[in-house]
């Protein structure tokens, strides 16, 4: 019977909880999200602390530069798991019975890895950079100890290993409902096996995606740190440098693609309660979450088009997956959101232009991204500053600004509230200093500025003063938003 | 020149963006009927993706036909070898000086962890580069078309001494 039921008969009803599982989701929610901007706010004074040294406002010497580098990494990676992560599991809540208990094993182990990773750099001074490429990690000419990779590796080991036990439940509550996850994403109206039913919830569909890549890409990553792990103390068993840099970057590329994927749930969820015009699942809508899912996947090799030896069809599919998956963003989700938004009599409040901000913000790292992605331009581009220019459009203007949003709609209990004055500073300033970060980023990028460098030539260091000062100003902004969460998201009925 | 006109084009682009994001928010406090918004934009949407697809595709024959890699399995007719290691800290390279025109293969490869083989012009513009991997060796065609001394910069993060990681080439 139960392949006869359709979707919409099964999500007419929401989740209900008790009070103690409330409590204790409510509370998950908030640990989450107050972490999360806690150390978002570290990490970017890290940041800051490394445009400014480039630009030679600070001499802090190059060992600490890597190792701030290296925190700055894995640490903005992490939290926008973390944060990205409650966005998601907040909304998906509704729908399938999620164990708050999994939410809470998940944080804990996150705390774990991060005092662990914070001891191997600051302690064990480990600097191999978050994506410990290999063999670097077992080569530091005597800088850190295998110890200090070991616990950092470690550390990494321990944070993936909580997501999957966070998507174990996911997953196994989303067969439950929906008898597979095929289903769950909608491939069966993707098919023609069923029409679209609109009662589907767009969250359910990014869930199921998430859940699908990041576990496989977490598990490729568990591998892989595990295989690292036994060469740094077994250094005899050498390890195939081609593979493993596959394994990391395909890891590396679907985790942080997945914390936006996770976030936007929040633009799909809030923008239409401030229109009124509901953002339903449609055709193109299935087409797009199911290509993204099989994309962001195949997609990786991207990162490795100046390794030559690498099959040509692997190049060629990097460069175009790179385009395709371009698609999804600018005539899906960016365009719908725009649509709804479009003549819709908005009130805007902070949490509606976080959200829209957002969407500007990922379909504007798109554009960077994808001429990148292309063989012959990043012959010179690659690992210039073009390349964290591009990330952190997609992160500062696009993840950031969802989980502020989400935050911010929190904070108000769920209530449309009128921006205060020192939100619209907050917005002004955080908006005026990412497009500065950025676009400065992008700029020594087209310079031909190498990332990744402790000491800047003195052509390179106006721009990374500039960035600096953007840099600082996007700190400002964000401390302002994250303080004034701080204060209200403890009292706030979740 | 490439990264310039990557840099133009990436501009021009957002600030088409910003104009739609822009045209949108100013009239989002307007009201119209959302069945009649729904139905002229996906109308439009329809020509975007239509627009985005023909161009991805003119774009991506363009830039892989011929694919602008050399290939690997072999030494490229009329090419003058030139054998490149990466170490921690220094590169060591067989020859370093070369005739303007002159076709050049450069082999990469690492001799411990992986670096980046960057050459850079005068001016400080990057013309090429590829990885340089333990195990592998990655070949990398390139012809100076000007006389005068090249740099070579590390551009894969190798640890403490990364961005020290440098030397010249002289084309004559």
């Amino acid at each position: 019977m139960a392949e006869q039921t359709t979707i919409a008969e099964q999500d007419q009803s929401l989740v209900t909880y008790s009070e103690q599982e409330q409590k204790l989701a409510s509370l998950g929610i908030k640990a989450y999200l107050m972490t999360s901007l806690l150390v978002f706010s570290l990490m970017m004074l890290a940041g800051v602390t490394l445009r400014a040294s480039q630009g030679t406002f600070l001499d802090i010497g190059a060992d600490l530069f890597y190792q701030i580098m290296t925190v700055h990494g894995a640490g903005m990676v992490g939290t926008a798991g973390l944060g990205g992560t409650a966005v998601l599991w907040y909304f998906l809540r509704k729908y399938i019975n999620l164990s708050s208990k999994v939410l809470w094993v998940n944080y804990a182990i996150f705390l774990v890895g991060v005092v662990l990773i914070l001891g191997s750099i600051f302690i064990g001074k480990f600097a191999g950079a978050w994506t410990f490429l290999y063999p670097l990690p077992a080569k530091s000419m005597g800088v850190w100890s295998v110890e200090a990779a070991a616990v950092f590796m470690l550390g990494l080991l321990l944070i993936g290993t909580g997501f999957l036990i966070l998507y174990l439940d996911i997953g196994i509550k989303l067969i439950g409902k929906y008898g597979n996850l095929g289903r769950a994403l909608g491939l069966p109206v993707v098919f023609g096996m069923k029409p679209i039913d609109p009662d589907h919830p767009t969250t359910v569909v990014a869930a199921t995606m998430v859940l699908i890549v990041n576990f496989i890409g977490i598990a490729a990553g568990a591998v892989v740190l595990v295989l690292c792990l036994f060469n740094l103390y077994q250094p005899e068993y050498e390890l195939d440098p081609l593979l493993i840099k596959n394994l990391i970057y395909f890891f590396g590329h679907v985790f942080i693609n997945a914390t936006i994927y996770s976030a936007v749930t929040a633009v799909y969820e809030l923008l239409p309660k401030y229109t009124g015009r509901p953002w339903k699942v449609s055709k193109p809508f299935y087409y797009a979450w199911a290509a993204a899912t099989l994309m962001v996947m195949a997609v990786y090799p991207h990162h490795l088009l100046m390794d030559f030896v690498m099959p040509t069809w692997l190049l060629v599919i990097g460069q175009i997956l790179s385009y395709c998956s371009g698609i999804p963003v600018l005539a899906v989700t960016a365009y719908g959101a725009l649509t709804i938004v479009y003549r819709s009599g908005i009130k805007w409040d902070l949490c509606s232009a976080l959200l829209l901000l957002s969407m500007f913000g990922w379909a504007g790292g798109v554009i960077p991204a994808i001429i990148d992605a292309t063989v012959s331009v990043n012959k010179v581009m690659h690992n210039t500053m073009w390349v964290p220019g591009h990330f952190h459009f997609y992160l500062v203007l696009g993840l950031l600004p969802m989980i502020l949003g989400f935050c911010s709609y929190l904070s108000a209990n769920s209530q449309q509230e009128k921006a205060s004055a020192t939100g619209k500073l907050a917005f002004g300033v955080y908006f005026v200093g990412a497009m500065g970060l950025i676009l400065t980023f992008l700029a020594s990028g087209a310079n031909s500025v190498p990332r990744r460098w402790a000491e800047h030539l003195p052509d390179w260091q106006f721009l990374s003063q500039l960035g600096a000062i953007a840099g600082g100003l996007v700190l400002v902004g964000f401390l302002i938003f994250t303080l004034q969460n701080l204060v209200r998201l403890p009292k706030a009925s979740i | 020149m490439l990264a310039q006109s990557v840099w133009i084009l990436t501009l021009l682009c957002l600030a088409v963006l910003v104009s739609v994001f822009g045209y949108v928010i100013t009239r989002s406090t307007e009201v119209s009927d959302y069945a009649e918004v729904q139905r002229k934009w996906y109308a439009i949407r329809g020509k975007w993706f239509l627009c985005l697809a023909v161009f991805g595709i003119g774009v991506s024959l363009a830039t892989l036909l011929p694919f602008p890699v050399a290939a690997q399995h072999s030494a490229t007719a009329g090419a003058s070898p030139v054998n490149v290691v990466g170490h921690q800290w220094y590169w060591t390279i067989d020859d370093t000086e070369y005739e303007v025109g002159e076709t050049i293969e450069f082999r990469v490869t690492s001799a411990d962890s992986t670096h980046g083989f960057g050459i850079y012009d005068e001016s400080g513009a990057l013309l090429t580069q590829t990885q340089a991997m333990p195990r592998y060796t990655n070949r990398v065609l390139y012809a100076f078309d000007k006389p005068g001394t090249y740099s070579v910069l590390c551009l894969e993060y190798c640890g403490l001494a990364h961005h020290a990681m440098t030397a010249q080439l002289t084309v004559k």
